[in-house]
């Protein structure tokens, strides 16, 4: 199945980005959320990517003051998946020049709509740039 | 740009992100909430546009984690808008918002199609995604050709081609019948020349997928894959847009490698030779560069080539290689890669020869133990576990222990399990495995497990040469100040049993061990006075001649707890006390413990991620696998004469006899009383055949053949004795003359899965069957087919039907006319659960040659299954409705047949087991719901949870509840006899395999230990 869940967290612990690849309910969401968040937030910089969480592997990032945070299979290659979050924060920076918090918050559905081009059901649909921006730049130039 | 385009919205974020505290938020979402109902309810009046706003305004709030039980349908109502930017909106938020078993989605299910056949491509991109991500078993049966034909098209672009990839992917999991198997591999081979590398990173997705569940199918593909990773990692053809740091797609690269390892090997030469061309390539060129990113991709790559290698068996040297890397990699400072290389030396354990190299490494693993990180602590945990072994354990144990004081509390209990586990496993003597267990208790008395101690009084109870040092031992600790309370109950029931062993040295009199033990006694916890209660009777009766002193202070504790308020406590004071004073009779009362009975650990069962070693695994494989061959009872033995006991009356009674016998030595009976009819016109072919009786050796034990014999005088008596030994001798060599041509067994299991097929040919004749089940009621049609141009004579027809089976066969005529098929119908009624199968017992003649078999019919557990989905909230209900056994067992079954997740679902699903997916939110676990049907539990829900092991895909628990005791334990070994073997592999079952599966009952109702304070009994019940 490959990524079960992309998040976005700031530090104070707020969502700013949610997408789940598995159904879970509201309450299992609250609940994996405020765990996951409390443990990568807890963590330094000289710690590893890497939280072994239930049966999750989560590997994250963070970029200032907004976390990246990837729930992935126990199998999953975790080098892979941290720069697929690179790549992803590549691409909202040349989407947004300089991308930061509140271009995310504000531009929840672009941020979304990138986040679609690029995984669907869990598996990566496009590495490319250009390609995953297309859809978006088209609607823009539209409007 | 949209969003500046929707005020209210962007209001609404700033809002939100003003509010001082979660109340505030609360109180805003709530009248946000309020506002869009409100808007809602009067929808003719909303705009596309303000419908957008409002339903992203929702899933604003859904993220922030708030309930949105309303507006879904606006949602879906969306999709249909003619215009852009609403669709999008609709595909987005009600992919984000709805699962697939919202009723509202299957209404969808033509707007959807008529966009993924539509000419927009890009309707056809927003549709294809959504399905792809929440589509259920109705998209999979209405939109999967669709589908497949926009991803093979040629006419299609690239952007529509990938999403189509994906979306199948999804469809197929959902149905795996969506994909032909025999189709797919050539057309997967041509998918697999894709230049594009969008449209190949999403086919390789799939094709992970497909070959998961059908390596054999898609062997055609394999040098396809090498082809893909020889261009991607020779940087040929590739557009700078997927290049990342000057690294070729190395998101492709691993998930290439990661496809070759579901090939068990590469045999053709020159693939294999490029493969590890490539492979070495990897290995070797990859350079810790400065750039983080580029470092990151290259040894992603590198790790995803680490495992190929391991998992294809190079030669040693490149697996040499591959260790010394890992060795590096554990000690660099980057804690990523240390992480990476700690996590693949553990899978490296799993490759023979190997060990020894690893072992080299011990001392910066042991270091690692200490990592300021905890993932890497874990990791380096997991590694020493699994290469642990005689020659290290003492090493690696004392490091645990001395890791344990300073460990994280997260970590204390898996530790202790773990270092518990060496320590019994590679124990060099006792007495050190005695000292580990005390020291973990000692050291992490509060993260050490009941079954811990149980384990080592169980050890030193069953080793005389132990008792001594023990009793020593536990005398040393309890000098100790602020003993953990789990200490003073070892110690006290150690000593209690063996003190008198110490008798000669210094403070160790009966009187000073009682002292020093009854000094804890106002600190402890009821459970433990009880077990004090139990030394201190001990330590009277072993003080010998009795001490006045010493027992009026221990009648004293008695008579105090005569009246104590747990009744377990005040039944041992009361006792003991009454015992005491009898003098003699208390030394047969209080002897010591008898040893106990050998038993597997209950540590090892605990640690259930914990690798077994091979050797074990493979006998708990093979003794698992004992256990099933003898459930299906299949035997080499054929039958001296196939024909049964027939009476003139045409009414038989069954032949239970032969059933009795042969479940007689699996400590098991059953009545059968059941009548079937039998074709009056086929009594004459019964007569004839019926005095050729013979022991019906159904199953091999003589004993078991004697008493059939016994058991059926009265069957001979009744048949005419003139046709003599001589009949008997010639029929029963020429009932050996037919041999099937088709795998009976096969036919026979593959017949379980579906309702219509062959189960049986022969040259001669072909019985197809044809089934149709409805609650408990089943119609099976015997197609009874002569193949030649004679008709076969003396057909007769015979089913044996197990206890909980009522079976009416129709009228078999006795002969088939050349080139006829005959149908006879069968009805079947199912009395309550069994695994027991009924038997068809068919027999005929062709010319000279007499064909006896004997067939087991498909009418099997899980035809009286319906498999049924329940929404998670009743799931739960129910689920803790049935507590514990015996409506619930719960049971570890080891020597499963490896499969991945949705090859079980796959398997379930055939046992109409209806398979829940995200009900648990464990991704390796498997949930489902079925409908059982008899005449006496009627309809009856059971639930079945199966939790895997990733790591070990050969144990899982399996935990089944219902209403109905039998009905969970027969379906709890039903399932397991698929999860432990699949039964198409069951050898060949011979002809005359009767296998009226008697299985191997016993009433397994899990026992709760009685009076649970006592240790001994504990120990008994837990060890």
């Amino acid at each position: 199945m490959g990524i079960r869940f992309i998040l976005l967290v700031n530090k104070q612990g707020q969502t700013r980005l949610a997408q789940y690849y598995e159904y879970l309910t509201l309450e299992e969401r609250r609940a994996l959320e405020g765990e996951i968040v409390r443990k990568c937030l807890a963590r330094t910089d000289q710690q590893c990517s890497f939280v072994e969480h239930r049966n999750y592997k989560i590997v994250y990032r963070r970029y200032a003051s907004l976390f990246f945070l990837v729930g992935v299979d126990n199998d999953e290659n975790e080098l892979a998946i941290l720069e697929f979050i690179h790549l992803l924060v590549e691409t909202m920076d040349r989407h947004f020049g300089n991308v930061c918090e509140l271009d995310i918050m504000f531009h929840l559905e672009k941020a979304h709509f990138m986040l679609e081009e690029m995984v669907m059901n869990g598996c990566i649909v496009e590495t490319s740039k250009t390609n995953i921006l297309a859809p978006i730049q088209l609607m823009d130039k539209a409007s | 740009m949209a969003l500046s385009g929707m005020r209210g919205l962007s209001v609404f974020i700033s809002d939100i992100r003003n509010c001082q505290n979660k109340e505030q938020e609360r109180l805003r979402v709530d009248k946000e909430l309020g506002n869009i109902r409100t808007r809602f309810k009067n929808e003719k009046g909303l705009t596309p546009y303000e419908k957008k706003k409002y339903v992203w305004k929702m899933l604003y709030i859904y993220m922030l984690g708030y309930d949105v039980d309303f507006g879904h349908m606006e949602a879906v109502s969306l999709i249909s808008a003619p215009k852009y930017p609403e669709k999008q909106v609709g595909y987005i938020v009600t992919s984000c918002l709805l699962n697939e078993n919202y009723d509202f989605l299957r209404m969808a299910i033509n707007t959807v199609r008529n966009d993924i056949i539509g000419r927009n491509e890009t309707f056809q991109c927003l549709a294809l995604t959504m399905v792809g991500n929440i589509g259920g078993k109705e998209f999979a049966e209405s939109l999967a050709p669709d589908v497949q034909k926009l991803l093979i098209s040629s006419s299609c672009r690239p952007l529509v081609r990938k999403k189509a990839a994906l979306c199948l992917l999804r469809l197929y999991r959902k149905n795996p019948d969506v994909v032909n198997v025999d189709g797919w591999s050539d057309r997967m081979s041509q998918l697999l020349d894709e230049r594009d590398l969008g449209v190949l990173t999403s086919v390789m997705s799939l094709f992970v997928a497909l070959v998961s569940n059908h390596t054999e199918a898609y062997w055609n593909c394999l040098p396809k894959c090498v082809k893909i990773l020889e261009r991607l990692a020779r940087n040929q053809d590739i557009l700078q847009e997927y290049t990342y740091y000057g690294i070729p797609s190395p998101w492709l690269q691993v998930k290439t490698m990661r496809a070759l390892q579901y090939f068990p090997t590469v045999e053709d030469p020159s693939t294999r030779r490029a493969l590890f061309e490539v492979l070495q390539r990897i290995l070797m060129g990859t350079d810790v560069v400065k750039n983080v990113n580029k470092n990151n991709a290259s040894h992603a790559v590198l790790f995803e080539a680490l495992a190929l290698v391991m998992h294809l068996d190079a030669e040693k040297e490149m697996m040499s290689q591959c260790v010394a890397l890992l060795g590096k990699f554990i000690a660099v400072r980057e804690p990523n890669i240390r992480y990476l290389g700690l996590e693949n030396m553990t899978r490296m354990l799993l490759v023979t020869d190997v060990q020894d190299i690893i072992k080299r490494h011990q001392a910066q693993i042991i270091t690692s133990l200490k990592d300021p990180d905890i993932s890497i602590r874990r990791r380096a945990l997991d590694l020493l576990y699994g290469m642990c072994d005689v020659t290290n354990a003492k090493d690696i144990v004392e490091e645990l222990l001395q890791y344990l004081s300073t460990a994280d509390f997260a970590m204390r209990e898996e530790l202790a399990l773990k270092a518990a586990i060496l320590a019994e496993k590679f124990a060099p003597d006792l007495s050190w495995y005695v000292d580990v267990i005390l020291q973990l208790i000692d050291k992490a008395g509060d993260f050490v497990s009941d079954d811990i101690w149980y384990r080592v009084v169980q050890f030193v109870t069953n080793n005389e040469d132990l008792q001594p040092y023990a009793a020593a031992k536990a005398r040393e600790y309890l000098d100790k100040p602020a003993l953990h309370e789990t200490m003073v109950k070892v110690s006290a029931y150690i000593l209690g049993e063996y003190s008198h062993l110490l008798a000669r040295r210094p403070s160790c009199s009966p009187k000073e061990i009682f002292a020093i033990i009854n000094e804890k006694l106002p600190t402890v916890s009821m459970p433990t006075v009880a077990i004090l209660l139990s030394t201190y009777a001990k330590i009277l009766m072993h003080t010998q001649p009795p001490d006045p002193e010493l027992q009026e202070q221990i009648w004293a504790i008695f008579k105090k707890y005569e009246s104590y308020i747990d009744v377990e406590i005040q039944q041992r004071a009361v006792e003991y006390f009454a015992l005491s004073r009898k003098g003699a009779a208390l030394m047969d009362v209080l002897a010591e413990m008898p040893k106990f009975p050998e038993r597997q650990s209950a540590l090892l069962k605990k640690a259930e991620d914990a690798e077994v070693d091979t050797a074990e695994q493979s006998a708990i494989k093979l003794r698992s696998q004992q256990q099933t061959s003898n459930a299906l009872v299949v035997t080499d033995q054929r039958p001296v004469n196939g024909s049964l006991p027939v009476n003139q009356l045409g009414l038989v009674r069954m032949p239970s006899q032969n059933m009795e016998a042969s479940s007689h030595d699996q400590g098991l009976t059953k009545e059968n009383g059941t009548v079937s009819t039998v074709d009056p016109a086929s009594t004459q072919s019964a007569d004839i055949l019926g005095d050729l009786l013979g022991p019906l050796a159904i199953e091999g034990p003589p004993a078991a053949a004697v008493s059939a014999e016994q058991n059926m005088v009265p069957g001979l008596e009744a048949t005419p004795d003139a046709a003599g030994a001589l009949a008997l001798a010639t029929v029963g060599d020429q009932s050996n003359s037919v041999q099937p041509i088709v795998n009976i067994a096969e036919r026979f299991h593959a017949l379980c899965l579906k309702d219509s097929g062959v189960l049986y040919e022969d040259p001669y004749i072909q019985i197809g069957i044809k089934a149709e089940w409805r609650a408990h009621h089943g119609r099976l049609v015997l197609f009874l087919g002569n193949k030649n141009t004679s008709p076969l004579m003396s057909v007769r027809a015979l089913i044996l039907p197990p206890t909980h089976l009522k079976m009416e066969l129709s009228l078999v005529p006795e002969t088939i006319p050349p080139r006829a098929q005959v149908q006879c119908p069968l009805e079947v009624m199912n009395l309550r659960a069994s695994r027991d199968v009924a038997v068809l017992d068919f027999s005929y003649k062709f010319g000279t040659a007499m064909a006896s078999v004997k067939l087991r019919l498909p009418a099997v557990l899980n035809k009286f299954l319906q498999p049924i989905s329940l929404p998670a909230e009743e799931f739960f209900l129910q689920w803790k409705a049935l507590s514990g056994p015996p409506l619930k067992l719960q049971e570890v079954v080891r020597g499963v047949k490896p499969m991945s997740l949705p090859e079980m679902a796959n398997l379930f699903a055939s046992l109409h087991l209806g398979v829940t997916p995200a009900l648990d939110t464990n991704p390796n676990n498997l949930v489902a719901c079925t409908t059982f049907y008899s005449e006496s539990t009627r309809a009856m829900l059971c639930l079945i949870r199966v939790e895997t092991d990733p790591s070990d895909r050969t144990q899982l628990r399996i935990t089944i509840a219902s209403g109905d005791p039998t009905l969970t334990f027969e379906l709890k070994e039903f399932i397991k006899e698929y999860l432990i073997m699949m039964p198409a592999s069951t050898p060949a079952a011979a002809a005359a395999a009767p296998a009226p599966a008697a299985a191997p009952l016993q009433p397994q109702s899990p026992i709760t230990p009685a009076g649970y304070n006592d240790p001994g009994a504990m120990l008994a019940g837990l060890l």
